[in-house]
């Protein structure tokens, strides 16, 4: 991959500057990159949110995005052209025939009321290259080589009625309709669980080889782009930090903040174990499901002792989330109790009392909408304390200032802001001190992390590690990320549609012999190693990724070796 | 298909059930009035003698629950008694008027919600643009003035002036069909200036509203041109607040439109009601506020039905 002979040069941009709108002002987000890409070319952009990846990659198709626009002195010259000087026109006559896009959220980005197939055609339909016939052979020929299912029929569906992955493939087969020389990748596996991850992966690489494509493929995650990249580019703060080859890259970083963000996965909590504890949380038998649809939570038990982590993992839709509804309240499970320190709690959140509802709190994921923009700090974390401790006047002042310091935000400060002017990890450390103030102790953990960079979200886990061993506090930490497991985990449950199919102590867990899902789960997860994919699906065979992986796999199996890896 | 089904005719039994509860309201206030219906309706000079018959007469001396069903019975079958005025059956008064109701109304909006629609379509293509704000400056003022005023300004320019409408809708049966639209372009253009507004905007709104999404960023970032970003790919997802805002203007069309009638001299039925309220002829009022009810029930049904259909989602289940 990395030997390929030096090409024509396709995409040649200096001194990109590019301005963002905010408070009334025009900001520098991009302050002068250069990039040069090569016919057939993969560049891995990476960085942490706010490096301005995604601005660079509209920026290629000569696109600035709402709110931001391109400075004059710089320079974008795709395959001869001068994109800057170019009219609208000319430059909208390269998108999606020369230059092709492929969004983050494919379930956000295909129209909910066209057929994927007609959104597929319309490019090649736009341009005259094609009969409508022609492309929607042409598109069939594109799901086939992309291993979605039922090629033939998928395109005739509306975007909802297909899954994520699918949806994502189905992406990159239409910005593959009008053979664009070069593809912009903007974090097209971010929102996918990990095992789906793995299929659009091997899918992308694949296609793009096949085609000889050049392509821009930007993430936040370093497995990820080591797997797709010939070369890659590190970017902080809208300027390059440095470029290598992807084996150099991996092998030698030498600026200091490359080295920061190999290293982020290095904390570590020490595992604690049961010995000595009382068990706080007991969910016993528990079936749930929403309003009279399907069963969510099937015949789900687990425990979780005080002071201690348990990780609960599983992909989107196995029941995580749910479990932790029933444990809150929330949701009035149909089957089932659970007992908090042996006493049964009452299933529903209205019939239990202050005392009650004060030892279960939540984090969410998203800080940004779980937060009331309308409503000082002061105050959203003041009316918990107020609420379960009855707190006023100097002595709520003192205790919201106290818990300002819990969390490592200068009261002072802080203490009179709005949401909006904080940024996302302040704003989960707001959401961990609101849980805090009710003085729980237990915390739920809702992908509390997935929402926030590796450096930031290495900073709340540490925090998160810190407090539970000063308040011995219990945590159930709801997450999709394996890495999170292993640094901050220690006991370990692993959900699968709605059932329980794996648990215990993290440093079992991560020893084999697995069940085959939790092995599947674990083989998934990408690893720094450029040969990593390769390796996989040299193993696993093509046919046996993602979601047909997880079907083969007989969830009631008994714990066996892993036969395939 | 099945569930759709399901939500019509759920939607369809809600409509029932509101306007049985607002037939209750439209029966029992006017037992509410002072006195009953016979002495409010003579008025004060009337002797003893004369209540007594006309409460004979309206049946008045039956229990009120009795009187309400029997007036119900009729009602479903379209017969609302008799008017206390004319002695005429409530149907033969305004079932006529009620038909020119609807054809004005009719007239008014197949011009207006196109018309509407795709101005709306327009003024968002070219938002912010010199185009959007005078075509919103003018709709606005149009929807701001009085519709009297509005209809008289017609009146001196296309009828006085250019003299090319007539200034008086009224009507007779050997009229041709153009002969009729020609007789009520004036009215029918008074209204479509009033409703256009609210349709237009709405119309622009839902869809500059979707201009966020990331599949219309999609959509630019394969080269779609700005006309089809918007018609092909913003409007398919923005019919269900435009379907209800066109739905209560139609109601508007037929409910509010006595000050046009009037101007133009029109036999509709906001008038009937008028002289009926004025003449305390309670059956024709209770019929016409039936009317009405129902109206605004089925359009409004009508468009939830609408924005149904046009989800995606509802339309296609997984």
């Amino acid at each position: 991959m990395n030997d390929k002979k030096k090409k024509d040069v396709l995409l040649k941009i200096r001194n990109l500057k590019i301005q963002g709108y905010t408070d009334e002002t025009w900001i520098d987000i991009i302050k002068g990159v250069d990039l040069t890409l090569h016919r057939g070319e993969v560049m891995g952009l990476i960085g942490e949110s706010g490096a301005g990846k995604s601005t660079i990659g509209a920026a290629a198709m000569g696109y600035a995005r709402d709110g931001t626009r391109i400075s004059e002195d710089s320079s974008i010259e795709f395959d001869g052209m001068e994109l800057m000087t170019a009219t609208e026109s000319e430059r909208r006559g390269l998108r999606g025939k020369r230059i092709a896009y492929v969004a983050q959220s494919a379930a956000a980005s295909f129209n909910p009321a066209h057929k994927i197939i007609d959104q597929h055609t319309e490019a090649p339909l736009q341009y005259r290259l094609k009969k409508r016939m022609e492309a929607q052979e042409d598109a069939v020929d594109l799901y086939n080589r992309l291993r979605l299912p039922n090629p033939e029929e998928i395109g005739f569906r509306y975007p909802h009625q297909v899954s994520g992955g699918q949806l994502q493939r189905a992406m990159t087969a239409m910005a593959m309709s009008c053979r664009p020389d070069l593809i912009i990748f903007d974090e097209p596996t971010t929102a996918l669980d990990v095992t789906t991850q793995i299929e659009v992966l091997a899918a992308i690489r694949d296609i793009v080889d096949q085609f000889d494509t050049a392509a821009l493929y930007i993430t936040h995650d370093l497995a990820v782009v080591a797997q797709m990249a010939d070369t890659i580019k590190v970017l902080l703060k809208g300027e390059e930090v440095e470029q290598a080859t992807t084996k150099e890259m991996l092998a030698n970083p030498k600026e200091e903040y490359t080295k920061s963000l190999w290293a982020v996965r290095s904390f570590k909590s020490p595992q604690r174990t049961r010995e000595g504890r009382e068990c706080l949380i007991s969910v016993k038998n528990v079936d749930a499901s929403y309003a009279s649809g399907p069963k969510i939570l099937d015949d789900v038990s687990f425990d979780i002792y005080e002071g201690m982590t348990v990780a609960v993992v599983g992909e989107s839709g196995s029941g995580k989330s749910t479990a932790a509804r029933v444990i809150t309240g929330l949701l009035p499970p149909q089957k089932g109790e659970v007992l908090f320190k042996g006493d049964p709690f009452p299933v529903d959140y209205r019939n239990r009392n202050k005392e009650q509802l004060r030892q279960c709190q939540m984090i969410y994921q998203s800080a940004d909408t779980a937060l009331n923009p309308k409503v000082r700090i002061s105050e959203i974390i003041g009316r918990p304390a107020k609420f379960y401790s009855g707190l006023t006047g100097a002595a709520l002042k003192r205790r919201v200032d106290e818990l300002l310091d819990l969390i490592e935000l200068e009261p002072s400060k802080y203490y009179n802001r709005y949401p909006a002017e904080l940024s996302g990890g302040q704003k989960q450390r707001i959401g961990i001190a609101r849980a805090l103030a009710a003085e729980p102790s237990f915390i739920v953990c809702d992908e509390v992390t997935s929402a926030l960079d590796q450096l930031v979200a290495e900073g709340i886990l540490r925090l998160l590690d810190r407090l539970q061993d000063e308040l011995n506090l219990a945590y159930m930490f709801i997450t999709h990320d394996l890495a999170t497991v292993r640094s901050i985990a220690d006991e370990v449950v692993v959900m699968q549609h709605g059932k329980v199919v794996e648990q215990g102590p993290k440093d079992e867990m991560f020893r084999p012999p697995h069940h085959p899902y939790t092995d599947l789960l674990l083989s998934s997860v990408p690893e720094m190693d450029a040969d990593w994919l390769t390796t996989l699906l040299e193993e696993r065979g093509l046919e046996n990724l993602g979601e047909a992986a997880s079907k083969k796999i007989d969830p009631g199996d008994k714990k066996v070796m892993p036969s395939d890896a | 298909m099945g569930d759709i089904l399901g939500l019509v005719a759920k939607r369809l039994g809600m409509g029932l059930m509101i306007l049985l509860i607002i037939s209750v309201i439209i029966f029992f206030m006017v037992e509410l009035l002072p006195g009953d219906i016979a002495e409010a309706v003579l008025g004060q000079g009337a002797t003893e003698e004369n209540v007594r018959v006309l409460r004979e007469q309206m049946g008045l001396n039956d229990p009120a629950l009795f009187r309400y069903f029997e007036w119900l019975k009729g009602a479903v079958m379209l017969d609302f008694g008799r008017s206390i005025v004319t002695q005429e059956a409530v149907m033969s008064v305004i079932g006529e008027r009620f038909r020119n109701t609807l054809f004005l109304a009719t007239y008014a909006a197949v011009i207006a919600v196109p018309f509407a629609i795709i101005l709306g379509v327009i003024v968002a293509l070219l938002r912010n643009s010199v185009f959007d704000r005078v075509a919103n400056v003018l709709t606005l003022t149009s929807i701001s003035s009085p519709e009297f005023f509005l209809g008289y300004i017609l009146i001196l320019f296309f009828s006085v002036k250019w003299g090319m409408f007539p200034a008086i809708a009224s009507l007779n049966d050997s009229m041709s069909f153009w002969e009729l639209l020609n007789r009520t372009f004036l009215p029918a253009l008074t209204l479509v200036l009033v409703v256009t507004a609210h349709m237009m905007r709405m119309t622009r709104a839902a869809i500059i509203n979707l201009l966020a999404s990331p599949y219309i960023e999609m959509a630019k970032l394969k080269g779609t041109p700005p006309w089809k970003v918007i018609v092909r790919h913003a409007l398919p997802n923005a019919w269900a607040p435009i379907i209800n805002v066109v739905a209560l203007n139609l109601a508007y069309l037929i409910t509010g439109v006595v000050l046009v009638e009037v101007v133009f001299v029109y036999p509709g039925i906001g008038q009937a009601l008028v002289d009926a309220v004025s003449k305390r002829d309670f059956p024709v009022v209770q019929a016409c506020c039936l009317i009405f009810a129902a109206t605004f029930i089925l359009l409004n049904l009508a468009a939830d039905v609408g924005a149904i259909l046009t989800n995606p989602r509802l339309r296609h289940p997984k």
